[in-house]
């Protein structure tokens, strides 16, 4: 069992220190000796790198990164390379941290991986509430930009690359990709139909690589260790180290850089300290809000890709929220369905009615005018979510909700017996 | 001046409105050179549809109909199409609103910390008060330091129903909000990261 501490710390070493979002303070450190070393290779070199480190998606879908830069078509067309800046799933908070403290590391990222994928045109697509980290990135690209890391024929090799910060107006649809993309072109954030993938039809109908911060952060990492050596940390089908966010019931909240692969016990109180004096972890989300929760017999649970998918969740955006034994249930599930009630865009019959009864029969247990059908006919509203929408966001509703009643359904009986009784009793 | 958006029914009787008219449609000229600038930066100047209505709102307070109809005029679209991007975005304010923003996160990992606790203190504390633009906002990326809240942009957290008085006290001072419980201030959780000692970071509108 490795020991947190013992983690290589790559994205978060000596992160605090005074004007690294400068890029002087940034270069001394080695800042942008990857983006020389990836120009001096060739795009299908830097390419193999990023598929040989095993890299998987930050972002929540956990896709191999070198694979989806190899998705995209060859040829002269205009393509765009968007980063998905737009961190909305509650209980993430990593790429903020990253953006604000070290900007150049993903726009090192970007200009990389944008010469391996091919693009000319990239676009960093921010929340909008994310005001002090969208100004620490446009000061950096304004220095790369006059040291001549981004821009025309990029240290000579002949690489172009644009960067534009682009700043979002609040909406959880946009961190979806293609209501993302939507919102980029200057419309309502809505999702589109799948196919045809981004990688072939992105931003203005031209073939577009969509990849996180963190993912996009990590790549002058992989070329600086080279993909194989890269591969060496964290586990077979989990590769690397994950800025994980952790909050909710524990003491020490915060971001933590951990190799993948570690228990999640490890996380959760041994690094955060876990539930305060007296309490207990009653459930646990392991990957943002729209993950299935896990209970306290999961927690040691390895914290990696492929082992919290087989105990029934996801790594997702690698968000942990820690729920303590203090917790009624149905408050935490009613906030989860009002949230995803709230951000449906509305596009989706089964997403848009589904979200909305969803809450409207949780408050009926909430003030216990619920029927013993009840909770059968909100598990199967879960049902009929999943895997019926243009997005999944509805899906990212229905796996938490179905996962609460599935393990807590005394709970939430209970909840509406204890409703009715004070009810009867008035 | 009606709220827009699309649960609100249409005018049926009106015409739709068209692209105004630049003769007719005067536009600061501070916005206007806001949103060309806005619109050279994509390949499409559509694109620009959020940062103009962002820069329309700073001048207007609001997405006024008048906002739009500026927006329009510079961006070479019709107010109808502006009107169905500023509705979908929670930033962007289709009725009159309070000039100093105060979202106040009341998703899951705040509201477990006591979010909504603090957002009755706030309310109740600044309810009335026109100057505030009081909103419980969903997940705002700072579960680190909940609850928490965004005034007038900047983060600020743990916050405890005790601070409402002194939070609200400085917005209407003008001065930098509770600057030790800012986030930009703020070291990172994790005790691995620092090799070794790194003072705080300033506090916003403190530089």
């Amino acid at each position: 069992m490795a020991a947190p501490a013992a983690a290589p710390l790559l994205l978060l070493r000596d992160i605090d220190e005074p004007g690294l979002g400068t890029l002087e303070v940034y270069r001394r450190r080695g800042g942008y000796e990857a983006l020389a070393k990836a120009l001096a290779m060739t795009p299908e070199e830097v390419l193999s790198q990023l598929e040989s480190s095993g890299l998987r998606g930050r972002g929540g879908a956990g896709f191999a990164m070198g694979k989806k830069v190899s998705f995209l078509p060859k040829g002269g067309m205009d393509k765009y390379l968007v980063c998905n800046a737009d961190e909305s799933e509650p209980g993430t908070f990593k790429d903020r941290e990253l953006m604000q403290k070290t900007p150049h590391t993903l726009i090192e990222g970007i200009v990389i991986a944008s010469y391996a994928a091919g693009t000319n045109r990239a676009f960093i697509y921010i929340r909008g509430e994310y005001q002090l980290q969208a100004d620490a990135l446009d000061a950096a690209l304004e220095e790369a930009r006059a040291a001549e890391y981004v821009g025309e024929d990029i240290l000579g090799s002949g690489h172009s690359l644009s960067v534009v910060v682009h700043r979002g107006a609040g909406a959880y649809i946009c961190g979806e990709e293609t209501g993302l993309l939507d919102s980029l072109e200057g419309k309502r954030g809505n999702p589109r139909l799948k196919p045809p993938f981004p990688a072939n039809q992105g931003l203005y109908k031209g073939p577009t690589l969509i990849n996180n911060v963190e993912t996009l952060a990590t790549v002058p990492t992989i070329i600086r260790m080279g993909g194989e050596e890269y591969a060496k940390l964290g586990v077979e089908t989990s590769t690397g180290t994950k800025v994980v966010s952790i909050s909710g019931h524990v003491r020490r909240p915060g971001n933590y850089e951990i190799e993948l692969g570690i228990p999640s016990r490890e996380i959760i109180y041994g690094l955060a300290g876990g539930p305060s004096e007296g309490r207990k972890v009653k459930c646990w989300f392991p990957g943002g809000s729209s993950a299935p929760v896990l209970t306290a017999e999961d927690l040691d649970v390895p914290y990696d890709f492929n082992s919290l998918a087989k105990a029934g969740s996801m790594l997702g955006s690698g968000a942990i929220i820690v729920v303590d034994d203090s917790t009624p249930i149905l408050n935490v599930a009613l906030k989860l369905a009002k949230f995803y009630s709230h951000e449906s865009c509305g596009k989706c019959t089964p997403c848009r009615e589904g979200t909305n009864w969803t809450v409207k029969m949780l408050e009926r247990i909430d003030v216990g005018e619920a029927t013993p059908m009840d909770l059968e006919i909100m598990a199967s509203v879960q049902e009929h979510i999943i895997g019926n929408c243009l997005c999944v966001l509805g899906d990212a509703m229905a796996m938490p909700i179905g996962s609460l009643i599935a393990k807590f359904r005394d709970e939430f009986e209970a909840h509406n017996d204890a409703a009715r009784a004070r009810r009867g009793g008035a | 001046m009606s709220a827009r958006g699309w649960d609100l029914p249409a005018d049926l009787e009106k015409d739709p409105a068209e692209i105004p008219d630049p003769a007719t449609t005067p536009v600061p000229a501070e916005l206007r050179a806001k949103i060309e600038a806005a619109m050279a930066l994509y390949p499409d100047s559509r694109s620009a549809a959020i940062p103009a209505l962002h820069a329309a709102q700073e001048v207007h307070g609001w997405c006024s109909p008048e906002a739009i109809e500026q927006t329009a005029c510079v961006m070479r679209v019709t107010p109808a199409y502006l009107d169905s991007v500023a509705s979908f975005y929670d930033m962007l304010e289709t009725t009159p609103v309070g000039r100093h923003s105060v979202y106040v996160c009341t998703n899951i990992s705040c509201s477990l910390c006591g979010a909504d606790e603090l957002y009755e203190a706030i309310r109740a504390a600044a309810g009335e008060d026109p100057e505030f633009n009081l909103r419980s906002f969903e997940c705002l990326g700072a579960c680190d330091i909940a609850p928490m809240a965004s005034v007038d942009g900047v983060y600020v957290g743990p916050l405890a129903p005790s601070d409402v008085a002194e939070l609200l006290a400085d917005v209407r001072a003008g001065r930098p909000v509770l600057p030790d419980k800012q986030l930009a201030r703020r070291l990172v959780a994790d005790p691995h990261a620092n090799s070794r000692e790194f003072p705080q970071h300033p506090a916003e509108g403190e530089l």
